[in-house]
């Protein structure tokens, strides 16, 4: 046990129950001041409950935290804030509909002395902010015309503009790209140096291992193991976590045909995509990297109808397809695995069946009233939780009460189960944790060898790297480039994906 | 595990029978506090009365479920039946066949209210604009083509007929009432049993991912509204017949309110994505029960409002503290 003096925070014998179910038992951890902690688990071992501790939005069960060695009782976010802890919440805390500066002020707004808005003084401070994060972000912009990682970068600065003495990461690094990340990652050794402590929660075992000095295990809402990062390898960082063996990461790959199944020829968007075409085999697993603002994302929806295209010819086994609709698109032949998985991919207010039959439920019907036959749907649900092993109690629980590992193998099922011929896998492991990523990689491997072709959306160059026959890689909504066989890997990628800026990169 | 499952099957459960339970607490409560609530005529009375607006409340329950909202439904009801009278006078002349005319009357509200319907859904998707702003626009353009066409009074059928059928019992069980659980029965089916039920809630539930499921979801809209605007004319044809006549001015007059309150009360959420047909029903039974005690109980009519306010805020409360 360290003295008071080093630590920071401290909790003794945290519990927390939520309606009988025990979601954390005897929690006892330190962190130091000045170091960056990193936590680490499965979905649903705990992390994020004890988080939400910390930053006031549960109260544990049992069990105390003592802040600077005096207990401390934080009962709502308030009373974190004042206690000087920060939290990057997993989930976006922003306000679409406010600017950049509104949101990163938002609740601790700078007031001038007659008690109206300093919008200056937050404009500079936020561009002061977003500038050491090298993100090139409008202060004034309205945060819905920002993108996805562009909003995290947002949360980041909100988080930092409180000057916190603890700042808690809660997966910050998913939406980002490696580029981004390396900011972060800058941006958070300047932090300690400044004196801010920092916990880190990731699924990303080799960020924790760069970044952290000291890692916690939990495992089933207990802390299994603790141990300094440099002894620690990332294998048993991951054993740890699983409690057991870990197989090979990456699937091994099948020579995909030569006969070309799909084609995509001068595709454009107006103001984001230009010109874009490429080839795809049948059984092919073809990579799409690239950084924030590749416009990956837009690609995948104006192949699938959701976005409108104002030019390009889409080619389906030779012939000319012309897609307007999803429903257009799924007839087709192609389906799309969305990486924005409550906000587009599954109901959560649905069941496991009633996600995965959604897309095709037309095939589980009968006469033209289209009733539902119960038995055929529930036959072909069960099939898919045997294939895709997913944890469920039942069949008919809301996809609600699952885990994020959980619920996107049910995305998975559900954008396969119209047996499409073409898949759009956009993040198909974002926000999973490290078991049930290489259960998808199993399953998108073993599809692509009984002859589906994916398209494989990732910003995780790792995952791109080891799934993939061949990587497109874009900037700005235009492809840079092509790289295949021994091409694939980061410095090539990065040197497309960056462009003019290549040396950028390499820092 | 097994502990957190019964217990979310137990919320599960306590959600769909909560109107069942609150309806059962009120019956037993009326019984006890009034010796004429038990007697078949007076029950009979109050579902015959429930029948008309618990028949709205029916579509409404649908439209609800898919994220909307439909205001117009009562102004949509006078306007329908009033079109269908006039026609159903026309008939008569060239027909000569008052069973026939009667026919042609009923049937022409029916269309209409469906096509009315459908202007709404119509408006709400290839328009785009919000079901609250399109609703609240056609409950005042219905109400006032009704006024204009009945001089603000009343349009009386010239038929003798008309005017019975909806006094008819089928069974000792009134005809609006038959006509109800029919409809109850055949919604509950569509919504828990056929690809449309299970699409209008994928709708209600969250807009984005039923557009990425590949959902026809401005179909699923329109449909809800086309069916709401039908099954409220249904409704509207009973009440016309009860009276023989349409007051123009009177008839409809709040009935979006208390269709939305049954369909509240029975336990479907304002912000859709799910909800039960038979708890609707249930909802509107409740506001029935009490409606008729507070006249028994000799309570002056103008504070029946404020119990009726309360009780919704009540029930709205109650599920508010369960989740």
């Amino acid at each position: 046990m360290t003295d008071s003096n080093e630590c920071l925070l401290k909790t003794v014998g945290i519990c927390k129950e939520f309606s009988s179910v025990q979601v954390l038992k005897d929690i006892n951890i330190e962190v130091l001041r000045g170091e960056i902690l990193g936590i680490i688990g499965e979905n649903g071992a705990g992390k994020s409950t004890l988080m939400k501790i910390f930053s006031g939005i549960y109260t544990p069960t049992t069990g105390e935290i003592r802040f600077e060695g005096e207990k401390v009782s934080i009962p709502d976010p308030l009373s974190a804030k004042r206690l000087g802890i920060s939290i990057l919440p997993q989930e976006f805390n922003l306000v679409n509909d406010l600017a950049v500066y509104d949101n990163i002020f938002l609740g601790s707004e700078i007031k001038k002395r007659s008690g109206l808005l300093d919008k200056k003084r937050m404009m500079e401070r936020t561009t002061r902010l977003l500038r050491e994060l090298e993100v090139e972000i409008k202060p004034d912009e309205k945060l819905e015309k920002l993108s996805t990682a562009q909003k995290q970068m947002v949360e980041i600065c909100k988080a930092v503009a409180m000057d916190a003495r603890l700042l808690i990461m809660d997966e910050p690094t998913t939406v980002l790209t490696r580029y981004e990340i390396d900011i972060l990652f800058n941006l958070m050794r300047r932090l300690r140096e400044q004196g801010t402590t920092i916990i880190y929660i990731s699924h990303k075992l080799r960020e924790v291992k760069a970044i952290c000095s000291r890692v916690v295990v939990l495992r089933d809402g207990e802390v299994v193991h603790t141990e300094m990062t440099e002894k620690i390898s990332e294998l048993e960082m991951a054993q740890r976590m699983v409690g057991r063996e870990l197989s090979q990461v990456f699937p091994e790959r099948k020579t995909p045909t030569p006969e070309v199944i799909f084609e995509v020829r001068n595709l454009s968007v107006p103001g984001m995509l230009h010109d874009v075409s490429f080839q795809l085999h049948k059984g092919e697993i073809l990579g799409f990297a690239g950084l924030v603002d590749a416009r990956r994302t837009e690609l995948g929806e104006a192949i699938f109808g959701v976005r409108k295209r104002s030019s390009g010819r889409i080619l389906m086994e030779g012939a000319e397809i012309d897609i307007r609709s999803p429903q257009e698109a799924v007839r087709y032949g192609i389906d799309y695995l969305s990486d924005d998985r409550q906000g587009s991919g599954i109901l959560t207010s649905f069941s496991v069946t009633q996600n995965i039959t959604l897309v095709s439920l037309f095939a589980y019907c009968a006469s033209f009233l289209k009733v539902i036959m119960r038995k055929n749907e529930d036959a072909a649900s069960l099939r898919h939780k045997e294939r895709f092993n997913i944890k469920a109690p039942s069949l008919n629980v809301r996809l609600e009460y699952l885990s994020g590992g959980n619920q996107q193998k049910v995305s998975l099922a559900k954008s396969i189960d119209p047996a499409p011929k073409v898949l759009i896998a956009n993040e198909p492991t974002r926000g999973v944790d490290v078991a049930a990523k290489h259960e998808i990689y199993r399953f998108i491997n073993s599809l692509a060898q009984t002859g589906l072709s994916c398209i494989f959306i990732s910003s995780e160059q790792e995952e791109i790297i080891g799934m993939c026959h061949r990587v497109i890689v874009m900037k700005e909504g235009r492809i840079m480039g092509t790289v295949e066989g021994r091409d694939i890997n980061e410095e090539q990628i990065m040197f497309l994906a960056t462009g003019v800026h290549a040396g950028a990169a390499r820092t | 595990m097994k502990t957190h499952t019964l217990a979310l099957l137990g919320k599960i459960q306590y959600e769909k029978v909560a109107p069942f339970v609150a309806l059962a607490v009120l019956f037993v409560a009326s019984s006890v506090l009034s010796p004429y609530f038990l007697q078949i005529q007076n029950l009979l009375n109050i579902l015959r009365q429930v029948s008309y607006t618990g028949m709205i409340a029916l579509g409404m329950t649908f439209v609800i479920i898919g994220g909307g909202i439909d205001l117009s439904v009562g102004s949509l009801a006078a306007f329908n039946a009033s079109m269908g009278i006039l026609f159903l006078n026309y008939l008569m002349g060239p027909l000569g066949n008052e069973y026939l005319a009667m026919a042609g009357g009923i049937l022409a509200a029916l269309l209409l209210g469906a096509f009315s319907g459908a202007l709404n859904g119509f408006l709400i998707t290839k328009g785009k604009i919000a079901p609250f702003i399109v609703t609240l626009g056609s409950m005042a353009i219905f109400r006032s083509l009704a006024l204009f066409i009945g001089s603000a009074g009343e349009i009386r059928s010239v038929s003798n007929y008309y005017g019975t059928f909806g006094m008819e019992s089928i069974l000792f069980v009134p005809v609006p009432v038959f006509a109800m659980v029919i409809l109850t029965v055949l919604l509950s089916l569509v919504l828990n049993n056929t690809a449309y039920g299970r699409y209008l809630c994928a709708v209600g539930s969250n807009l984005r991912v039923a557009v990425f499921s590949a959902i026809k979801v401005n179909k699923i809209k329109f449909i809800t509204y086309t069916l709401c605007g039908l099954i409220t004319s249904v409704s509207a044809v009973m009440l016309s017949s009860r009276f023989n006549a349409v007051s123009t001015s009177n008839l409809g007059m709040g009935f979006e309110l208390d269709a939305i309150a049954a369909v509240i009360i029975g336990g479907t959420p304002l912000t859709g994505g799910r909800g039960t047909v038979w708890g609707t029903v249930m909802g509107a039974i409740i506001l029935g029960i009490i409606n008729n005690m507070l006249n028994m109980l000799g309570v002056s009519p103008y504070l029946q409002g404020t119990v009726k306010g309360l009780v919704i805020i009540g029930a709205v409360y109650i599920q508010a503290q369960k989740s």
